[in-house]
């Protein structure tokens, strides 16, 4: 659903943009808004969010397209946890339609999906192994389930088949979530340079939290 | 509650004879079920009664942080039902194990598993108390008891498969589950291509609408099997397979 947000970015308490093919970690606090903005369009922002007070109890894509009975994420989606938290809710979405089942590139799937010889390409899960072992506190690979990707469209057909289609975003697109309870969140700006779903050309993206 | 079940009815194998079974197991509605899957042997899943729903996580045996992974599974195979032909692949590229044989026609990926509180929401709050075994089970607490079994915790846990379910989109997005979908006699049989740790439970969908506590159950068949051939199916149903299953082959080098 199609949702602007009234909120302004020059009250927005932080403001970083994130280049493509970089991590992004941060604790956003319960009630705080936080905003990702696809600057040049089609991009790519795998995110993992986990209970700030309990890693374990991470974003779930499972519960939280069950929970609504739809796999998009828009306006409205509660991302739930493992343990069946909301941890944010979607307040603002100019995309219309987010996907959560495509999960972010690594370099095996990458050589799994594309060649052997894809290996030495830098990949969304380089990122986030580098990310929360910058971060550490026990994070480590086991704490990284399947993610969100906004901006991606990847429908499902009624014959089980899953799509990846052109992307439904466009310079300037941002989605908008409010965090229910104290939460980490954890961002790779994808650098996927096989799939025509960025034309090929990973950009930055940029994020703003308001208190 | 739950039917006390005798031993598993003879299906056909895939492929293979009778003697090559190395053992059978039942799984009564509810329970939960752990085995270290050998390389070179199928795991043979049979809804005895009909409307069995088998909830299922799969880890490398020798090392559990590689496991299998829904996104890298769907993506590879642009497909987001499982069924003879596919793999399920683990976050490192390789082929934990292949469906070589399935009756059923579509198994869900997508719909996870239910906690306590909702199974409670859903079934009421009978416990161990008054109903001894026939307590209300619920699929997270079930993993979670058997991860801890092998050193694992929560944080282990990836997005499970429900075996036997069917839930389909609509253009929209909406989810439907599909009800009577397997029947009994119905099976799925996974081969495993590596030393694959299988956790399953027999707790209901998270999205079957049947309010009443009703889990079924399901027996199991292990037996011993030829390794994949260059021509078998799994392998070449999709360019993605035939190098997965290089890569899963290397490991074995």
């Amino acid at each position: 659903m199609l949702t602007e947000s009234a909120l302004d970015p020059t009250k927005a308490v932080y403001d970083a943009t994130v280049l493509a093919g970089d991590p992004w970690m941060h604790e956003i606090r319960q009630g705080q808004t936080v905003r990702i903005l696809d600057l040049e369009g089609n991009q790519a922002a795998d995110t993992l969010f986990y209970n700030a007070h309990d890693y374990e109890d991470r974003y779930s894509p499972q519960d939280t397209i069950r929970e609504q009975g739809n796999i998009y994420l828009t306006t409205g989606t509660r991302l739930r946890s493992l343990k069946g938290h909301t941890l944010l809710t979607i307040v603002a979405d100019t995309c219309g339609r987010h996907d959560t089942l495509g999960g972010a590139c690594a370099t095996e799937s990458n050589m799994v999906r594309y060649a052997l010889d894809t290996r030495h390409m830098h990949a969304c899960r380089q990122s986030f192994v580098k990310a929360i072992a910058g971060w550490g506190r026990g994070l480590d690979k086991r704490d990284i389930g399947p993610n969100i990707n906004f901006f991606m469209n990847v429908p499902v057909t009624a014959e089980g088949r899953l799509t990846f289609e052109d992307g439904v975003s466009a310079p300037g697109k941002y989605v908008e979530m409010r965090a229910e309870m104290d939460v980490l969140a954890l961002i790779s700006n994808c650098p996927q340079l096989n799939n025509p779903c960025n034309a090929y050309n990973p950009t930055p993206i940029r994020v703003l939290i308001w208190d | 509650m739950t039917p006390a079940l005798a031993a598993a009815p003879g299906l056909r194998p895939a492929n293979g004879s009778a003697a090559d079974v190395l053992f059978e197991d039942v799984v009564r509605g509810g329970a939960t079920w752990s085995h270290v899957l050998k390389r070179g042997t199928a795991l043979r899943i049979t809804d005895t009664l009909g409307g069995a729903n088998v909830g299922a996580l799969f880890y490398n045996w020798e090392n559990t942080a590689e496991r299998y992974n829904m996104p890298d599974t769907l993506k590879a195979q642009h497909t987001a039902r499982l069924t003879r032909g596919f793999v399920l692949y683990s976050d490192m590229g390789r082929v934990l194990c292949s469906i070589t044989d399935d009756t059923v026609g579509w198994h869900d990926p997508l719909s996870g598993c239910a906690n306590a509180a909702q199974a409670r929401d859903k079934y009421g709050d009978l416990r161990y108390q008054q109903t001894r075994n026939d307590y209300v089970k619920n699929a997270y607490d079930a993993f979670v008891i058997e991860l801890a079994k092998y050193g694992m915790t929560a944080r282990d846990l990836p997005a499970p498969v429900n075996f036997f379910s069917r839930v389909v989109v609509s253009e929209s997005g909406v989810m439907t589950f599909v009800p009577d979908h397997s029947q009994a006699g119905d099976a799925v049989e996974l081969r495993a291509e590596m030393n694959v740790l299988v956790i399953l439970n027999t707790c209901q969908h998270p999205l079957d609408p049947n309010p009443r506590y009703e889990p079924k159950p399901v027996s199991l068949s292990v037996r011993r099997v030829a390794p994949p051939g260059p021509n078998d199916p799994c392998r070449t149903s999709c360019p993605e397979n035939e190098r997965g299953f290089t890569l899963t082959e290397r490991y074995f080098l």
